[in-house]
């Protein structure tokens, strides 16, 4: 079939809502954009436990421990699941493993911040898999097939993680003087980066028309980023803790709530590698597969000998 | 880097009494590994009661640019479908 004719069908595809599959013909940039992004989401997942990893030794009771555990497994998953989405598209497990190891490939933003205090597992909970979810659900209807259904999957889990921050918050918030500080001190290291999740404003995000287009995505960084200021402030005030913004405040015209301007210099600084954990997160993902080195090849060994004797 | 793990797809039975149905993939270095992953990466929340892993190289699948051709032959048989025959409305049950 000629090009355009190929092409004739996948735009029809896409404007029927007809998902692409991995053996479809798709333009190169779409399968670029996709593995791009999915792959970016994969290591998301994975540099996305070692800040919350950091607190389950020392989680505050043996069933916050269980949760926490529950929780960042979670997070192992949906990283495999992303991983293999992205592998359909014919790029290898070990090529994005070793995009992520030498530092080509991107992750959030949000994970390269510390985790100073428990109270920070909460807010990560509440404000990092909030604006995650608020990411994700429209994500769950992308147009290609693999990528929506690993975002189905992800998303069932999602709301547990959000809810089990929350009720951490809330503990604390509804405890001694200093429990509340502790509260209110994590929402004001954690709300600012987590409006940053959701990219650059839309006149500054190159990719965002395209992606729409194709039906990746569904809605704007800017779109995602007010639903989320809008959700945020009534969660806050149950909270009993301020959101640290003096510029949030309801518009009755826009039927939202208006907010302040985000540090974009901190935003590219920290996606340029120079936030607080840049290199503690590549270094210990490093260590993490060095480490793990030899009990790959263990498990390879002893498949090997496995499949000689059913041979023999 | 040494990793020639290979890709398994992976189907589970959510329940006795239906078909096992595909989840996803994921690489593992044999086949009781791959069971042992699956359980970890799909079935956390008690989602199969039944696992099937199945080499990926194994898969073998029909080409969907030949789609049109290949359905075809069950395109022009709507008389296979019930709603095809019309019936008397006096007829009740049927
Ligand atoms: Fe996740
Ligand atoms: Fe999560």
């Amino acid at each position: 079939m000629a090009i355009e004719e190929l092409q004739e069908i996948f735009d029809d595809k896409i404007k029927q809502e007809i998902k692409i599959e991995p053996k479809d013909w798709m333009p190169d940039d779409y399968r670029k954009t996709l593995i791009r992004q999915i792959s970016q989401h994969a290591h998301s997942e994975i540099v996305g436990m070692l800040p919350e990893a950091n607190w389950i030794t020392r989680a505050p009771t043996l069933k916050r421990k269980a949760i926490l555990i529950a929780k960042v497994q979670d997070e192992a998953g949906h990283g495999l699941y992303l991983y293999a989405a992205a592998e359909t598209l014919g790029i290898s497990r070990e090529g994005m493993v070793d995009q992520l190891l030498c530092g080509r490939a991107k992750y959030s933003s949000i994970f390269n911040y510390p985790t100073l205090n428990w109270a920070d597992i909460g807010a990560i909970g509440w404000l990092v898999d909030g604006a995650a979810i608020m990411n994700q659900v429209p994500l769950c209807r992308a147009s290609f097939g693999p990528y929506s259904r690993a975002m189905i999957r992800i998303c069932k889990e999602e709301s547990f993680h959000q809810r089990q921050g929350y009720e951490i918050l809330l503990t604390l918030s509804r405890g001694s003087k200093e429990q509340k500080a502790m509260a209110q001190d994590a929402l004001n290291r954690w709300w600012w980066p987590s409006l940053m999740m959701f990219g650059p404003n839309d006149d500054a995000s190159p990719h965002t028309v395209q992606s729409m287009k194709w039906k990746i995505k569904r809605f704007t960084n800017d779109e995602l980023r007010q639903k989320f200021v809008d959700v945020c402030k009534e969660q806050a005030d149950i909270l009993g803790i301020t959101i640290p913004d003096p510029d949030l405040k309801w518009n009755k015209e826009r039927n939202h709530y208006d907010f302040g301007e985000i540090n974009w210099e901190e935003f590219r600084n920290v996606i340029k590698g120079n936030g607080p954990c840049n290199k503690e997160r590549l270094s210990a993902r490093v260590s993490a597969h060095e480490n793990g080195e030899w009990v790959r090849e263990a498990a390879l060994a002893h498949a090997k000998k496995r499949r000689k004797e059913v041979i023999a | 880097m040494i990793n020639n793990e290979p890709l398994w797809e992976v189907f589970i039975r959510s329940k006795q009494g239906l078909d096992h149905k595909h989840v996803g993939s994921l690489h593992a270095a044999d086949a009781q590994m791959a069971i042992e992953n699956a359980r970890d990466v799909y079935t956390r929340r008690m989602e199969g009661v039944s696992i099937w892993v199945v080499e990926s190289k194994y898969i073998h699948a029909s080409n969907p640019d030949e789609a049109a051709s290949l359905y075809d032959p069950a395109n022009d048989k709507i008389y296979r479908h019930p709603t095809f025959y019309n019936l008397p409305d006096e007829l009740k049950y049927m």
